[in-house]
């Protein structure tokens, strides 16, 4: 039995764009040069990385000075989280973050924890939101850092970015933000929401894994983490990964040009997907303030059907989905990010999908597979006894 | 049926004997899929848990297979019908057979339904027993490999289960089980197969149960009365079990012949043969039948006691309540309270009970506990 397979999980990873492919092959044939070489081979090899550091540089309305490259969205986060809150020590040893980042913020966390910072962790609300108010709260003499994930990868949930921003301009506390989810659809630019740190990754966006980059602001000292060469102005030691920065260059252009049809596009499916799923009776919820949700991604809820059996009856009917954060002896913990919205108790942390719509879906595949996602939902429930 | 429409979930735990499951109803031409079960949390103070590598060698035997390959969470289902009946037997001073029990709940409830859920027409493990469709009665056989015989645990099936129901491997010997797995060069071909309880494994079992049940140390005495040292806890000891009583002096060793709940004694007596470890009947509880109910309210087969244990010509006389007595045709040493006994038809298994009482001369023997 051939199915056609529909993936719907494009806040994990995303296709490589044939344009981004297309440009990546040249440069992996003919640009091998190291671009910290003083001849011809290293300045061709530079040439490219200048160059799309320039492209990163606009997309957020930074200065190329600012971007610095990286293996992709972990190291990024890790890089702004540890290597700013090194680096301010004296300042202070409090910093600011959220119970719905994602585990490279997380872990960053609990291993400042061990060297003594102390880290306050902002609660989010059934609605996935944080508040200002707890933010304002939290800010002491002391706090060094506050970083609060754009958007969050589970729930899709946009968190008020501009608003903490302001909030910050008369902190001494530096602002990161992990825009990984965030990059490839909302219009961002550092300046005007004063965000001082921001983390991107390429494979989000249609560009290859294996790289990212961390925006920091000029007037934020961060220490490297990297030992060696002296790489992207010292801040990460080790031979640049041109060729893909040469595909990542590609899929920001292309995201660049393609940001607001996409939005809308993704709109129009995420509205049709539920609305099949009320037209065939399905029992659903959403986690997350709707109105506050990016388009690309829906988390639901199908009460009364677990998580495991249902990955794994969409994966035998083609569809691609995920849930919370598969446990590493391959079952399906809570997510931390519901279990943060709900408590531990609630059912819901054992009953949501998350689906994330991208560059390949079109109204006709959703639509199909929300048919089979019904299918599988009547029959599970047929079978109960 | 044709193979390749029949969907078969592989319950694979990461070790050599369900790979090769898997892979045999690959090359049949099934519809495959294996599936991990995690019953047990067992992650240490580093965070590591073995259930992760077994998971990861799961999934390299599935990729060689090219079949999909998925995890489903049975630790709740596990504590509330395998452990807590396991801490309870315990409790008790009866000896429990964790094994006999995850089959039943888990293995061949849970994870089947679960399989079902996923559309499957069948589950198949890689236990050593064969099913047999004998003119529309499904049997469960002994498999072919008489020192593997898994049998004994599975004595808690029905036969609508075991319409369900896979085991490829009954019909081969364990030691063709590892030739296919080297040939096939599988990432599990040469791996140790699992020792002991699977919640506990290669851990010492004194430690693992004494997290969980408080140790009551005692003395250790002869029926007669006479003290001979101390015990560690009841929940300790097996009937006759000779290994760590630490009883020196002349004559033949010292063995476990029963227990007294309520002073906290352990009773011993010398001798493998020891009169005291011999009975000629066992009262039996939980009696499951996997086909239909004898007719006859008496009738003679042969019995296990325990695991790889010879089968033992008895006399069976049913009672009520799930209940049957079995008279034993010769006498038989160390029956322990808590074990299984299985019943045989040949190489039929017909089914078996939980030990409950232990009887000899007519006498419930009252120092086995």
């Amino acid at each position: 039995m051939i199915v056609e397979t529909i993936y719907l999980d494009h806040a994990a990873t995303t296709p490589l764009h044939k344009e981004v492919l297309d440009v990546m092959i040249p440069v992996a044939e003919e640009v091998f040069g190291n671009p910290s070489s003083i001849h011809s081979y290293g300045r061709k090899a530079r040439q490219i990385l200048d160059e799309a550091r320039r492209t990163m540089a606009r997309s957020i309305s930074a200065d190329e000075k600012e971007i610095y490259f990286t293996s992709g969205g972990t190291e990024a986060d890790n890089m702004a989280f540890i290597g700013t809150a090194l680096e301010n020590r004296k300042k202070g040893n409090h910093i600011i973050t959220t119970n719905q980042e994602h585990h490279a913020i997380y872990r960053s966390a609990e291993y400042l924890e061990q060297l003594g910072f102390d880290v306050t962790y902002l609660p989010i609300y059934e609605n996935g939101l944080i508040s200002l108010d707890d933010l304002k709260e939290a800010l002491t003499e002391k706090t060094i850092l506050v970083s609060v994930m754009y958007v969050n990868n589970e729930t899709g949930v946009i968190q008020p970015i501009p608003e903490i921003g302001e909030m910050l301009q008369e902190h001494q506390a530096f602002f990161h933000t992990d825009a990984v989810q965030a990059y490839g659809l909302l219009d961002i630019n550092v300046k005007e929401m004063h965000i001082d740190l921001l983390s991107t990754s390429a494979h989000k966006i249609n560009g290859p894994k294996g790289i990212g980059f961390l925006y920091a602001s000029e007037h934020v000292p961060v220490s490297s983490l990297t030992f060696g060469g002296e790489q992207e102005r010292k801040r990460r030691a080790g031979t640049e990964n041109v060729v893909n920065v040469k595909g990542f260059q590609k899929a920001v252009e292309i995201m660049n040009e393609t940001r607001k049809e996409n939005r809308e596009k993704y709109t129009i499916l995420k509205e049709q997907f539920l609305e099949i799923l009320k037209e065939k009776n399905v029992d659903f919820d959403t986690n997350g303030d709707p109105s506050r949700t990016i388009s690309s991604i829906v988390n639901i809820s199908f009460p009364g059907i677990n998580v495991e059996t249902m990955l794994t009856n969409l994966d035998l009917s083609g569809i691609a989905a995920s849930s919370g954060s598969a446990c590493t002896a391959g079952t399906v913990d809570p997510s931390h990010v519901l279990v943060a919205m709900y408590g531990k108790n609630d059912e819901r942390i054992n009953q949501s999908i998350r689906f994330s719509f991208g560059l390949n879906n079109t109204v006709e595949n959703i639509r199909e597979a929300a048919i089979r996602i019904a299918q599988i939902i009547h029959r599970l429930k047929g079978k109960r006894r | 049926m044709n193979n390749k429409n029949t969907r078969v979930v592989v319950g694979m735990s990461g070790g050599v004997d369900s790979s090769v499951t898997a892979l045999l109803l690959k090359e049949q031409g099934y519809d495959v899929i294996g599936i991990f079960m995690k019953n047990w949390d067992d992650t240490d103070e580093f965070g590591v848990c073995t259930a992760t590598e077994d998971y990861d060698d799961v999934i390299r035997v599935c990729n060689q297979l090219d079949i999909p390959y998925y995890a489903v969470n049975f630790e709740k289902e596990y504590w509330d019908k395998v452990f807590t009946y396991f801490l309870d037997e315990y409790k008790a001073g009866r000896t429990p057979n964790p094994d006999v029990m995850c089959n039943k709940e888990i293995k061949f409830k849970a994870f089947l339904d679960h399989a079902l859920s996923l559309g499957a027409d069948y589950v198949a493990t890689g236990h050593y027993a064969r099913v047999r469709n004998n003119n529309g009665t499904v049997e469960m056989l002994r498999g072919v490999d008489s020192s593997k015989d898994q049998t004994y645990f599975l004595n808690q099936l029905t036969e609508d289960v075991l319409k369900k129901v896979m085991f490829p491997l009954g019909a081969i010997e364990k030691k063709e089980v590892r030739e296919i797995a080297i040939k096939h060069e599988l990432a599990t071909a040469t791996k140790k197969d699992s020792t002991g309880i699977c919640f506990i494994g290669e851990r010492n079992f004194k430690e693992f149960l004494s997290e969980y049940l408080p140790a009551q140390p005692g003395e250790m005495q002869t029926l007669s009365g006479e003290v001979k040292g101390k015990h560690d806890g009841l929940m300790y000891y097996t009937i006759g079990q000779r290994q760590g009583l630490g009883i020196g002096g002349p004559g033949e060793p010292w063995f476990v012949v029963g227990k007294n709940l309520d002073d906290n004694i352990l009773y011993v007596e010398q001798g493998y043969h020891n009169e005291y470890l011999y009975s000629d009947a066992l009262l039996a509880t939980d009696i499951n039948w996997i086909n239909q109910r004898p007719k006859q309210q008496e009738f003679t087969c042969t019995a296990k006691f325990r695991y790889r244990q010879k089968d033992n010509p008895v006399t069976v006389i049913m009672k009520d309540n799930n209940q049957v007595y079995v008279q034993f045709h010769e006498r038989a040493r160390a029956i322990t309270p808590g074990q299984a006994v299985v019943f045989y038809d040949g190489e039929v298994c017909l089914g078996g009970g939980t030990i409950d009482q232990v009887i000899k001369e007519n006498k419930v023997l009252p120092y086995v506990g």
